[in-house]
């Protein structure tokens, strides 16, 4: 955590060098241009792009998009600055109290709708809607307004290295695998001798209201206005996710939790089962075994985590038609959607999905079709506005308690119920 | 200032109306004049923002939209909150399990550095570096050090057959982990101010002890101890001061985790501001930590008429 905020620091400090570099050298031009009736448009702008989608590894694939929109759109320059996703949300909220926001920001929707309230961000007129997934478009509107557009969507799927599996003769994993089935795969495959660990999957707030739905709970009441996890379905959710710990996957104190420890250790080939995102396919591309993907098992029934990204326009921009523009290109090009199908980044919005054939056949993982799968059955994450931060922090920390054996499931679960509850009250 | 009064009088100008008005005017120009290089900033980046926080605690404010007045609430919701509380004690748990641990290290490497010893203006910058050192460097090094997988400190401790904890990933462990850390940075400190304590002893005080025959633990005791009671008290005010406003070391090698374990009141400041966007609250705890170091600092002035020595 403490490495990736160092880096945001630095990247941040970089990047307002650049935005000063860039809007020093812009500034002088436009004063030569517009002897008569030159339109505003036409005038030579800067615009800033402030994202977290690029970071980690498609820093290379968002740049030949936005070379490709400033080949299109001749005047309008965009200068990037990317962050690391665990800072960006600090970042941009401080950036929008200090009046210095960039003009097109990314967004997410769980955190999005606190930013759309207060005002940072601005209306989205006259935008094509046919173009984007009806219910992804919906998503990042408040009161029929538009205030964010869809800029990908992603699932969380099980990764498995299928070397290790052979080694330990064991089957794959199919989309009608159960836990049950994932259980007794993880203890075959977790070999300590070679430091080898069957299975891999965060004991956190995401991983949890996702397991919850999994075991037919559900994490709120139907209402929203209650927690409802502390359930028989919650309960054995949370133990689901601590029993793995310091059986088939490794603890805290052997690493778990730190930056990028998983990451590497699937990479490392010291992993046989991870559950992670799409959005890793790319940094796996160049991994040393094969390695595969299935729809995540289910206990009762099958949920995958679905989430999207989007990008807004913030109020305080100076270039809001420009900024509008860019943000539409990045989520609508035909440039955009083939960039991301040849990356394996996470996937476009668009509604055609004639044009996502593509991405079925684009290399590792083969089995690609399982993302499309996942989104059979999906759980997006409960979204409680303001104190959404907050609930999510409370609920990691009391499953940390129990991982760590300072608290029985069910306590950690009562305690964390409280919490939620005050939260939500 | 007894030396200066008569000198003073001598050299002043004669007692006219205008003279002493004009007198008194300059006067009051040096002393701004002296001031003001420390005034300005100390108004400007301490009493400024303090008001301002001070405003800021009686709204609740997100930090983007408009603030809304609440009165005391964010002060009362504070003290009801178990959080506040624990924070408090997480934050005593830190104050009191460094501050021993730096001020008997500082105190033992203070008196074998002002020993004749070969090398020992090596060894006091040596043991003077950490407190120079970036809090954030340190930190890394010291996850590093204490990482329970890869670490040195629990390879070294497995080599004696020993079990080493999971220090900064253990709950139980993480406190005394930023403790350890905040010793070894500190005690560089410690000892500086001691080592010039002990050097202002005056040599015959320590010969006629030693001529009385007393050994060596009393002299520690009852001649450098006493003698070296008010950069003690300096030591121990500024520790304290510096002890409840830990953070750079908590954000750096826990961010208050894991589980909330080492969440101590300035983290949970930062935590409140920038990932709970609740200003207010954040303005309000830092009050209510600054008027507990005011009651522990005023004490402690109090309190050193009974053992400080006046030099």
């Amino acid at each position: 955590m403490s490495r990736t905020r160092i880096g945001a620091v630095a990247l941040a400090a970089v990047g307002a060098l650049v935005l000063a570099a860039c809007s020093s050298g812009g500034s002088g031009a436009p004063a030569t241009t517009g002897a008569g009736g030159t339109t505003a448009a036409a005038e030579p702008v800067t615009i800033t792009y402030s994202n977290f989608i690029s970071n980690g590894g498609n820093e290379a694939n968002l740049a030949k998009i936005v070379t490709a929109f400033e080949a299109a759109n001749p005047g309008i320059t965009v200068t990037v600055k990317t962050l690391p996703y665990a800072d960006y949300y600090t970042a941009l909220q401080t950036d929008v109290a200090a009046g210095t926001a960039a003009d097109v920001v990314d967004v997410e929707s769980a955190t999005y709708g606190a930013l759309a309230d207060s005002g940072a961000l601005a209306e989205l007129k006259g935008v094509d809607a046919s173009v984007y997934k009806p219910s992804l478009l919906a998503a990042y509107q408040r009161d029929g307004k538009q205030y964010g557009l869809p800029s990908s969507f992603s699932t969380v799927v099980l990764f498995y290295n299928k070397d290790l599996f052979d080694k330990a003769g064991v089957a794959y994993p199919t989309s009608s695998w159960t836990w049950a089935d994932e259980q007794a795969a993880a203890k075959k495959l977790t070999d300590s001798a070679n430091g080898v660990f069957g299975d891999y999957q965060p004991i956190s707030y995401n991983e949890f209201y996702k397991t919850v739905a999994q075991a037919g709970g559900t994490f709120l009441s139907s209402d929203g206005k209650k927690a409802a996890f502390n359930s028989p379905q919650g309960i054995a959710a949370a133990q689901w996710l601590v029993g793995k710990n310091g059986t088939v996957m490794p603890t805290a104190a052997q690493g778990a939790g730190t930056p990028d420890f998983d990451s590497k250790l699937f990479h490392d080939g010291k992993l046989a089962m991870w559950h992670t995102g799409i959005w890793m396919f790319g940094a796996n591309a160049d991994a040393a075994f094969t390695w595969d993907v299935a729809v995540e098992p289910g206990d009762t029934q099958k949920a995958s985590a679905l989430f999207s990204n989007a990008v807004a326009v913030t109020a305080t921009s100076k270039h809001q038609d420009a900024a509008q523009k860019f943000a539409e290109y990045l989520t609508s090009s035909k440039t955009m959607v083939d960039t991301r199908l040849a990356a394996g980044w996470e996937l476009p919005t668009i509604a055609d999905e004639t044009q996502l054939g593509a991405y079925l056949t684009k290399g590792a993982p083969a089995n690609r079709q399982a993302v499309f799968d996942s989104l059979d059955k999906t759980v997006l994450a409960p979204s409680i506005g303001a104190n959404q931060n907050q609930m999510q922090d409370a609920v990691t920390a009391k499953l940390t308690e129990a991982a760590a054996g300072r608290l029985s499931v069910q306590d950690a679960l009562s305690q964390a119920e409280a919490e939620v509850n005050a939260l939500l009250g | 200032m007894t030396v200066l009064t008569p000198l003073d009088t001598r050299l002043a100008a004669p007692p006219t109306t205008t003279g002493r008005r004009r007198r008194g005017w300059r006067n009051g120009l040096t002393i701004v004049a002296f001031l003001a290089p420390s005034a300005i900033p100390l108004a400007a980046f301490v009493l400024y923002p303090m008001i301002q926080a001070a405003w800021i605690s009686l709204h609740r404010w997100n930090l983007i939209s408009a603030m809304q007045w609440v009165g005391f609430g964010n002060y009362t919701k504070l003290v009801a909150d178990p959080k506040t509380r624990a924070a408090f004690g997480h934050t005593l748990f830190y104050v009191v399990g460094e501050i021993p641990l730096v001020f008997v290290g500082g105190l033992a490497l203070a008196l074998a550095l002002n020993a004749r010893l070969k090398g020992r203006s090596l060894l006091r910058g040596v043991y003077f570096l950490p407190v120079v050192t970036s809090w954030i460097v340190v930190a890394l090094v010291w996850r590093w050090l204490l990482n329970p997988a890869v670490g040195v400190v629990n390879h070294v401790l497995a080599l004696v057959g020993i079990q080493g904890p999971g220090w900064w990933t253990d709950p139980r462990w993480a406190m005394p982990s930023i403790i350890l850390a905040s010793a070894w940075k500190d005690l560089g400190f410690v000892m500086v101010i001691l080592l010039a304590g002990l050097q202002s002893i005056p040599e015959d005080v320590k010969e006629a002890a030693l001529i009385d025959g007393a050994g060596p633990w009393r002299r520690l005791l009852s001649i450098t101890l006493p003698l070296l009671s008010p950069q003690i008290f300096f030591v121990v005010v500024i520790s304290l001061i510096n002890g409840f406003q830990v953070f750079d070391q908590v954000y750096a090698m826990t961010g208050g985790g894991p589980a909330g374990a080492s969440q101590v009141v300035v983290q949970q400041v930062y935590d409140l501001t920038f990932r709970y966007s609740q200003a207010g609250s954040a303005a309000a705890l830092s009050w209510l930590l600054f008027v507990v170091i005011l009651v522990i600092t005023l004490l402690q002035t109090w309190g050193q008429r009974r053992w400080v020595h006046d030099a």
